[in-house]
């Protein structure tokens, strides 16, 4: 493999930000035919070493070069005329045009006139779709694809040239196992073809699976190349986050109280369906399950988001019915949500003004909201959570994401609640941040409050639950203690037992 | 049939059943209040209907363009006038004087291209300084107002060109020069936007714009021919109407935007851009131009139009939402 | 402006960028004509933005909530044509309430299509613009209308009265904006109309009931809408129709002078306020200077322009878009 000579090269490249050094001297190597998986946490730099690839920003020192060639990317476009071509994590169609057309977007086929070649344009498309072995057409519109018919679709678009890298961005996020397989055969054939990959994914499964070596970055610099073959997960983890990982169990275990919440046969429509679970004061309850499993859809029920088709909620043994947030937050409830910029946050608003956000109400002086008790609470939050921050007028928009999560777990801590969820607590939060919530979490459970944790990470759910919940498909597959559940168990349990339930494709 | 067919095939029609809802609703109504002797689906009616909605219906293509492109316009009434007071008064310039009727082709010149420059002039400003289309226009309404007033004060700028009269009178086929326009803009307008790759490429810049961009178009001189294509139509429908009438006030086209927004609105263009099609933009401009009518025509006045209209986009407006909810699973934000 | 550097400088002109502007057009027209700061002209500037100044503190609650309201214009003519009418049917002591009333009601109608029906602001508003032009033709079976008693009603007090050496309408305008900018920045509704506007699914995964929220910045433009056609009727004691016609657009162009963000959540009423009286004081420095009233349309045009495009320009750090 290493007399070969490489397909696409990075040297020494840096980029810095007002200050930030978002890349520090990192190069890359990819040789035709192989798999070249990057790794790193979020933050590591992976995306910004992907922009520079990609033209969308130019790098302050170090080059790029293209075969044997040096090049400068200016553009999406010239890096795909130069044979890098990328696949999005995003999904970056236009719903309302045909299949064709958006694969070929940006180079529709011309006759006189600017007028489009629609035949060139489908017979090109519909063959590119036949190596795919998807099941429509050119002509599709794509606004009416599922999700993962769209992803292929996105896939398609590296095909339309003649590439010699092509690079993945977590294009498994939103596949079923059996399209999995055909992208894994698409990948396969790519690289029969002496196309090079880069293969950027958390899931070390795939990357095990698929990959022949394995970059990893770190704080904007390069850690490291192993041969896959050579190494295992804990190398690599150990690579990315500097140290081992804290993968213990949550080892403590004190007296739980009374119930706080109970579900009984909960469904909504096709979201999930009969789920009954109970939480106790002093209990953490972890939902662990695959994206759309059905889990936060769960949470947002609870929280008045979504109107339940049957089933009852009980919260301290009594019966309710709760239809908004409002409501949910009356009775005891709070909802640190999976978005934090999308739902969590008002980010062009300060930081006081968010925390206090769902208690400014209750918050007055004569008419006016008491900017003085305002100030106390935030006071208390910052100190009690380390949330690092100039000072309270900061617009939550220029924190960094772990302190705006702080933010958020404050608002709600804040409210005082009886039942606390929270969803997706550290993602894409730098792994600092991540334990310190993950011991505040512990700690509101030893202080009796009952706290859901919803979470798709399992060590994250093996170290700070009491029990966990199992989700599969939106029904619950099992419920473990602390003491019963090992990674193998939980992983089939997730993953539907096993055997004949390939998700059909669309 | 796909999941989601019905609902679009619901809405694509849609307008064209309110169109035929509209006919029946008038000539029955009219069977009984008329104040007319005529029946309300007569022929010669039917043609001044056409030819009235030339005006709007022209400029409604432009904006279809405009707004599928996920911008909006709305100077096109100002664009309108001030392309009218030099198509007048250009023919009145001692420099063409020598030319005769050969005048005519001049003016009209010179309107479209005054037309073209003032949406060029929008489209500029909207690509290099990135200010919100909404902005943008809002604020050129007013200064092509005020264009319009420093011409010529506030009197009415008249020429009556009888060669040109006769020109727009004239009946084609049994059309009036009018209608032709509008026919010939919708033609144009939707090949321009199905069968070419700036309008496909409008579309997409509508519907997902980052993905446009990763894909290499460029979405500025997009939006900027789109501005000047909605000037030189704003133009154009000044030239049909102005040609016949002769005089300009120095308010005409006040309000236009709004009668061209609701027509456009009406033929189901997603204000968010992306989705659009001119026929049905035709059918939206008809409805209007039909409602008008048929409530002149059963005897209410201008005010009950303004009523029904505004309710009717209401209503369009929340039909349109529940045919697009999921549910009631939906997340209620 | 040693000590300075570029970025504080354009920081400071993208959070002051207003007022600077606002001193340099003050500064510009004093030297023209130095009647301009004569008291006697800025108290009639003020007075004559008095009826805009109104509309656009209501019209401010709306944007910053992240809607738009296109129909204050004709719903001030609606106003308008009412309480005249009323006047001379009810007396003025019931017809004021009556046409508040009124008003408020359909502030409230707009306030539930657009807060609890999620319809678009823009269109709905763009057909009420529309519906209640209808309506009000149909209430004054397309006549002006007038007061037959010109001289002997105390009605004229809003419009043309003083209080204190100061004219009405300016004093109902610096209450109005005293009340709504306290409640806007210091209660927990206005705290509410932000967090509604910088991000409405935020606002509702924090228990804000938004639909309420937008029902009531709707109300309140109802509410200013009311007080700008009392003033108006008073002012004139008889009105056309189409006395608020077009008026929405000049509000708008205020409120977004003012540095209020079409996408919601930022703004002030103070800003708003000083958006009103550039536009105002525009007006008449180019009337002194002699130039027709139209001139300011373009004026406008080029000072919005300029005004948005610098507050972005700031924002993103570049002068030019970074559209290709």
């Amino acid at each position: 493999m290493t007399d070969q000579t490489p397909v696409l090269r990075l040297e020494g490249i840096v980029k810095t930000f007002p200050g930030v050094r978002a890349l520090d001297d990192v190069s890359l190597t990819v040789l035709p035919g192989e798999v070249h998986a990057l790794m790193g946490e979020n933050g590591a730099g992976k995306s910004t070493l992907m922009k520079v690839l990609g033209g969308i920003y130019q790098p302050d020192e170090g080059q790029i070069i293209v075969g044997e060639r040096p090049a400068v990317m200016t553009s999406p476009l010239e890096a795909k005329a130069k044979g890098i071509v990328f696949i999005h994590q995003e999904l970056s169609l236009a719903e309302e045009l045909s299949v064709a057309e958006n694969i070929y977007l940006g180079e529709l086929p011309r006759k006189r006139f600017g007028l489009v070649d629609w035949e060139t344009l489908y017979t090109r498309t519909n063959a590119i779709l036949e190596k795919l072995k998807v099941r429509f057409d050119a002509r599709t519109r794509v606004g009416d694809l599922s999700i993962a018919n769209q992803q292929m679709v996105e896939i398609a678009r590296a095909l339309t040239v003649d590439a010699k890298a092509v690079i993945f961005d977590e294009p498994t996020a939103s596949l079923t196992d059996a399209e999995k397989v055909v992208l894994f055969d698409v990948i396969a054939d790519l690289q029969s073809q002496g196309v090079g990959i880069i293969y950027i994914s958390h899931r070390m499964e795939e990357i095990f699976r698929i990959t022949d070596r394995i970059s990893v970055l770190r704080d904007g610099t390069y850690r490291g190349t192993l041969n896959t073959r050579e190494t295992d997960e804990e190398a690599i983890t150990q690579l990315m986050i500097g140290r081992k990982l804290d993968l213990s169990r949550n080892a403590s275990h004190h007296e739980l109280g009374d119930v706080a919440l109970e579900v009984r046969g909960l469904s909504c429509g096709r979201l999930y369906q009969d789920v009954s679970f109970e939480v106790r004061r002093g209990e953490v309850v972890g939902f662990y399950g695959l994206v759309g499993a059905g889990r936060t859809e769960i949470a947002e029920t609870l929280f008045g988001l979504r109107d339940p088709s049957s089933g009852t909620i009980l919260l301290d043994g009594e019966e309710v019915q709760i239809d908004s947030p409002h409501d949910a937050i009356q009775r005891g409830i709070s909802l640190v949500p999976e978005d934090r910029k999308g739902q969590g946050l008002v980010l062009g608003m300060n930081c006081r003004d968010n925390m206090t956000l769902p208690q400014v109400d209750d918050l007055k002086a004569g008419p006016f909201v008491a900017e003085g008790s305002e100030i106390a609470i935030f006071d208390q939050y910052r100190d009690r959570l380390d949330i690092r921050t100039p000072g309270w007028k900061q617009l939550v928009g220029n924190l960094s994401g772990g302190n705006q999560q702080k933010i958020v777990i404050g608002k709600w801590l804040s409210m005082h609640p009886n039942v606390l969820i929270v969803d997706e607590p550290t993602r894409g939060i730098d792994v600092g941040s991540k334990s310190e919530i993950h011991n505040l979490i512990r700690e509101l459970a030893t202080q009796g409050y009952a706290v859901i944790v919803i979470s798709s990470e399992m060590p994250e759910v093996l170290h700070v639950s009491d029990r966990i919940v199992a989700m599969y498909s939106g029904r619950i597959m099992r419920t473990f203690t602390s003491d019963e559940v090992t990674e193998d168990n939980l992983i089939q349990a997730i993953s539907g037992i096993s055997g004949d339930n390939r998700d059909k494709v669309a | 049939m796909q999941p989601g067919t019905l609902s679009t095939l619901l809405k694509r029609g849609a307008i064209w059943g309110f169109i035929v809802l509209e006919l029946i609703f008038f000539t029955v109504a009219g069977e009984f209040l008329s104040l007319s002797e005529k029946a309300f689906m007569d022929v010669d009616n039917m043609l001044l209907l056409f030819k009235q909605s030339a005006p709007i219906g022209i400029i409604a293509m432009g904006m279809t363009i405009v707004m599928v492109n996920g911008n909006i316009d709305l100077s096109v009434g100002a664009t309108y006038a001030i392309s009218a007071i030099v198509l007048l008064d250009s023919m009145t310039w001692p420099l063409f004087a020598g030319l005769g009727d050969g005048v005519i082709p001049v003016a009209w010149a010179l309107a479209l291209l005054t037309g073209t420059l003032l949406g060029a002039l929008n489209g500029l400003i909207v690509w290099k300084t990135g200010v919100d289309a909404f902005i943008v226009t809002l604020g050129s309404m007013l200064g092509y107002r005020g264009l319009v007033f420093m011409y010529n004060g506030e009197q009415p700028t008249s020429h009556l060109n009888w060669t040109l009269v006769d020109f727009a009178e004239a009946q084609w086929l049994g059309l009036h020069t009018a209608t032709w326009f509008l026919l010939i803009a919708t033609a144009a307008i939707w090949f321009l936007m199905n069968r070419t790759v700036h309008g496909r490429n409008v579309y997409a810049i509508g519907d997902n714009r980052t993905a446009v961009v990763n894909a290499g178009i460029r979405v500025g001189p997009h939006m900027m021919i789109n501005f000047m294509i909605i000037g030189f139509l704003a133009a154009l429908s000044a030239v049909v109407f102005y040609s016949e009438s002769g005089s300009v006030n120095p308010n005409d086209g006040e309000l236009y935007e709004l009668w061209v927004i609701t027509a456009v609105v009406l033929g189901g263009t997603k204000l968010t851009g992306g989705s659009g099609s001119i026929i049905s933009t035709f059918g939206g401009v008809l409805a209007i131009q039909l409602l008008r009518k048929g409530l002149a025509h059963i005897g209410a006045d201008t005010s009950t139009v303004n009523l029904v209209i505004g309710l009717i986009l209401i209503a369009v407006l929340f039909l349109d939402r529940q045919l697009n909810i999921k549910g009631k699973e939906e997340l209620k934000v | 402006m040693a000590g300075l550097t570029k970025e504080q400088i354009g920081g400071f002109l993208a959070r002051q960028g207003i007022l600077v502007a606002f001193v340099v057009f003050m500064i510009g027209f004093t030297l023209a004509n130095a009647r301009f700061l004569d008291p006697d002209n800025i108290m009639g500037v003020v007075r004559s933005s008095a009826i805009l100044g109104v509309m656009a503190l209501g019209v401010t609650f709306v944007v910053i909530s992240g809607n738009l309201d296109l129909s204050v214009g004709s719903m001030m003519s609606f106003s308008t044509i009412v309480v005249l009418d009323l006047h001379d049917k009810i007396g003025p002591t019931l017809a004021i309430p009556a046409m508040f009333a009124m008003t408020l009601c359909l502030g409230a109608f707009i306030g539930f299509l657009v807060g609890y029906l999620k319809l678009n602001s823009l269109i709905v508003t763009l057909g009420m613009l529309s519906a209640i032009h209808g309506l009000t033709l149909t209430y004054s079976g397309g006549k002006n209308m007038d007061i037959a008693d010109k001289e002997g009603t105390w009605f004229k007090v809003f419009g043309q009265g003083d209080a204190l050496g100061i004219p009405v309408p300016i004093l109902l305008f610096v209450l109005l904006a005293v009340v709504l900018g306290a409640l806007l920045s210091k209660t927990p509704f206005g705290r509410k109309v932000y967090a509604v506007g910088g991000n409405g699914t935020a606002a509702t995964f924090s228990g804000i009931r938004r639909a309420r929220v937008v029902f009531t910045c709707y109300l309140m433009s109802a509410l200013c809408v009311a007080t700008a056609g009392l003033i108006q009727a008073s002012r004139s004691l008889g009105s056309q129709n189409t006395v608020g016609q077009g008026l929405e657009l000049e509000v708008l162009a205020a409120v977004i002078l003012g540095g209020a963000s079409l996408m919601g959540g930022s703004g002030t009423i103070f800003k708003t306020v000083i958006g009103v009286l550039i536009l105002g004081f525009i007006q008449n420095g180019l009337l002194l200077v002699g130039l027709q009233f139209y001139v300011q349309f373009v004026v406008t045009w080029v000072i919005i322009i300029l005004a948005v495009w610098l507050d972005i320009a700031a924002k993103r750090g570049k002068l030019w878009s970074p559209i290709a």
